[in-house]
C-alpha cells in the first residue's frame, strides 16, 4: 500500500499537476478520489481481519460447543475473516452438490445461485436476527452477529459436505439433528446470555433456530432429487439406463459409493 | 564537506529554486523514443515479457519479476482461453447446463479481486495489481491442464478417462496454488499465511471442479 502511495506520488512528481494514471484534470482527481474512498474502506474493514490461525481453529471448534453459562453475557469475537471464508466454502461445497445433483438452472448459473444463497442467507438472517434483537433488547452488535451466524456456518459445511457425497437420507438426518442441532444450540445459547425476559429469549431464539435448521435442510433436499431417482433405480432387479446422461462421472462414482455404503450398512 | 563548514550565507538574499528528484529509470514514454519504433518492436516486448513471467509461473523460484512488472496481458490471455474451452460444455443442448464464457470470466476475476482484498485486509505488503497480476499468470497449470483433458475426452469418455483426468486436475491444481504461494505469502507476516493460502486453495479448487466436471456436447 504505501509503495503504491510512492509511486503514485513519483508519477506525479514527474508529471502535471492533478494527473492520476495519465487522466488528466477533473478525471485525474476523480480517479484518485476513488482510489483513496477504497483505501479508506479497506480501512475501515482492517480490524476485523486481524486474527491468527490458531484463533480461527479454535472458534471453528468453538461455534459446535454449546455454552452452559447463559446467566451473563457471553465474549462474542467480533472477526469477520472466519465467516467469510466459510460462506465462500458453503459456495464450494454447494456448487459440487449442484453439479453432482445434476441442477439445471435455466434463469441464470449454477455459481450466481450458489453465491446467491449462501451469501444472501449469511446477511439476509444476520440484518433480520439483528433488527429482531434490536427490539427484544438483545445486546449484540451487528458485526458480531454476522460472525455468529458465519461460525454457525461450519456446521452446515460438514454435513452438506459429507451428505452431498453419501446419499443417505438417515444418515443426512442423523448429522442434521446432531451437528446442525449443536451449532444451532450453540448460537441461541449464547444469544439467551445476552438477552433478558423469557418472551424476548423465546422470540429471538426460536426464529434463529428455525431459520438455521430450515437451512440446512433445505439446501440438501432442493440439490437431491436426481440422485434419489438413480438410487431407486439401484434398488430394482433389473438395472434400467439412467435417464440423465449429463454428467457420467459424478454419477458413476456416487453409485459406486452408495451401493458400497449399502453393502457395508446391510453386512453390519 | 569539511570544507564548507566555514562557509555563510547573507540573510538577505533569498533561497529559492526547483528541487526535482531524478527518478532512477527514465520512463520510455517521457522523452517520447517508444512512439517512433516499429509497432512490432513495442508488441515483442510486450510479448517477451508475458513470455518471461509464464516461464516464472511454471518453474516457480523465488524472484520478483513477477511482482516488479506486473502486467495483465498474461491473466486476460489465459482467463479467455479457459472460459473458451470451458464453454457449452452440457449434453442437453436445450438446457444451459455447462459454465458459459461470462460465468468462468467472472468467476476468475470476482475470485481475484476477493482474494486480494483479503491479503491486503490481513497486512499484506503486496499492491492490488500485483496481486491480481500473480493471481491471474498461475491460472496457466488449469488452463494446460484443461487442454488435456479436451484432448483426452476427444479419446473417449470413460472410466480410464475420468481417472486420467482427474489425476492431470489434481496435479495441476497443486502446481497452480503452490505456484501463487510461493509468490503471495511471502507478503504476510509469516504466521498468518496459513490465512492466505486457504482461500487462493478453495479459488483454485473451484476452478478444477469446473474444468474436471466438463463434459463436451
Amino acid at each position: 500500500e504505501e509503495e503504491e502511495e510512492a509511486e503514485g506520488e513519483a508519477g506525479a512528481a514527474e508529471e502535471e499537476d492533478g494527473e492520476f494514471l495519465g487522466m488528466k484534470g477533473l478525471r485525474g482527481q476523480l480517479g484518485r478520489q476513488v482510489a483513496d474512498h477504497l483505501y479508506a474502506n479497506i480501512d475501515i474493514l482492517r480490524p476485523y481481519f486481524d486474527v491468527e490461525p490458531v484463533q480461527v481453529r479454535a472458534r471453528l471448534l468453538e461455534s459446535m460447543i454449546p455454552v452452559k453459562m447463559i446467566n451473563f453475557p457471553q465474549k462474542i469475537a467480533g472477526e469477520l475473516y472466519g465467516p467469510l471464508m466459510l460462506v465462500f466454502t458453503l459456495v464450494a461445497i454447494l456448487l459440487h452438490g449442484m453439479k453432482t445433483s445434476d441442477t439445471i438452472i435455466r434463469e441464470g448459473t449454477l455459481m450466481g445461485t450458489a453465491i446467491g444463497t449462501c451469501f444472501g442467507y449469511w446477511l439476509g438472517v444476520s440484518s433480520f436476527i439483528y433488527f429482531l434483537a434490536y427490539l427484544c433488547n438483545a445486546q449484540i452488535t451487528m458485526v458480531q452477529m454476522l460472525s455468529l451466524l458465519g461460525y454457525g456456518l461450519f456446521g452446515h459445511c460438514i454435513t452438506l459436505f459429507v451428505t452431498y457425497n453419501i446419499h443417505f437420507h438417515s444418515l443426512f438426518y442423523i448429522f442434521w439433528l446432531v451437528v446442525g442441532g449443536l451449532s444451532t444450540l450453540r448460537m441461541v445459547a449464547v444469544l439467551v446470555s445476552r438477552t433478558v425476559g423469557h418472551t424476548q429469549r423465546l422470540i429471538l431464539c426460536g426464529t434463529l433456530a428455525a431459520l438455521h435448521m430450515l437451512f440446512l435442510l433445505y439446501l440438501h433436499f432442493a440439490y437431491h432429487k436426481v440422485v434419489e431417482g438413480i438410487l431407486d433405480t439401484l434398488e430394482g432387479p433389473n438395472m434400467p439406463p439412467f435417464q440423465r446422461v449429463a454428467r457420467d462421472i459424478p454419477v458413476v462414482s456416487n453409485a459406486v459409493l452408495n451401493t458400497t455404503t449399502k453393502t457395508v450398512a446391510l453386512t453390519l | 564537506f569539511a570544507g564548507l563548514a566555514d562557509v555563510s550565507i547573507s540573510e538577505e538574499i533569498p533561497v529559492e529554486g526547483q528541487i526535482t528528484v531524478p527518478v532512477g529509470s527514465h520512463s520510455p514514454d517521457e522523452d517520447g523514443s517508444t512512439l517512433d519504433e516499429p509497432v512490432r518492436e513495442t508488441i515483442m516486448r510486450d510479448l517477451k515479457a508475458v513470455g518471461k513471467k509464464f516461464v516464472h509461473v511454471l518453474y516457480p523460484r523465488k524472484s520478483s519479476t513477477l511482482l516488479r512488472d506486473w502486467d495483465l496481458w498474461g491473466p486476460l490471455v489465459l482467463c479467455v482461453s479457459l472460459a473458451l474451452m470451458l464453454q457449452g460444455g452440457s449434453a442437453d443442448s436445450k438446457d444451459d447446463g455447462g459454465p458459459q464464457f461470462a460465468e468462468v470470466f467472472v468467476i476468475i476475476w470476482f475470485g481475484a479481486v476477493v482474494i486480494t482484498l483479503n491479503s491486503k485486509l490481513l497486512g499484506g505488503t503486496i499492491s492490488f495489481f500485483q496481486s491480481l497480476c500473480v493471481l491471474g499468470y498461475c491460472v496457466l497449470p488449469l488452463t494446460v491442464g484443461m487442454l488435456v483433458c479436451r484432448l483426452v475426452l476427444l479419446a473417449g469418455s470413460g472410466t480410464i478417462s475420468f481417472i486420467i483426468r482427474l489425476l492431470v486436475v489434481l496435479a495441476m491444481f497443486a502446481w497452480s496454488t503452490l505456484a501463487s504461494t510461493a509468490f503471495l505469502a511471502d507478503s504476510q507476516p509469516p504466521n498468518r499465511k496459513a490465512l492466505v493460502v486457504y482461500p487462493i486453495f478453495l479459488f483454485y479448487f473451484v476452478i478444477s471442479w469446473m474444468i474436471l466436471t466438463f463434459t463436451p456436447q
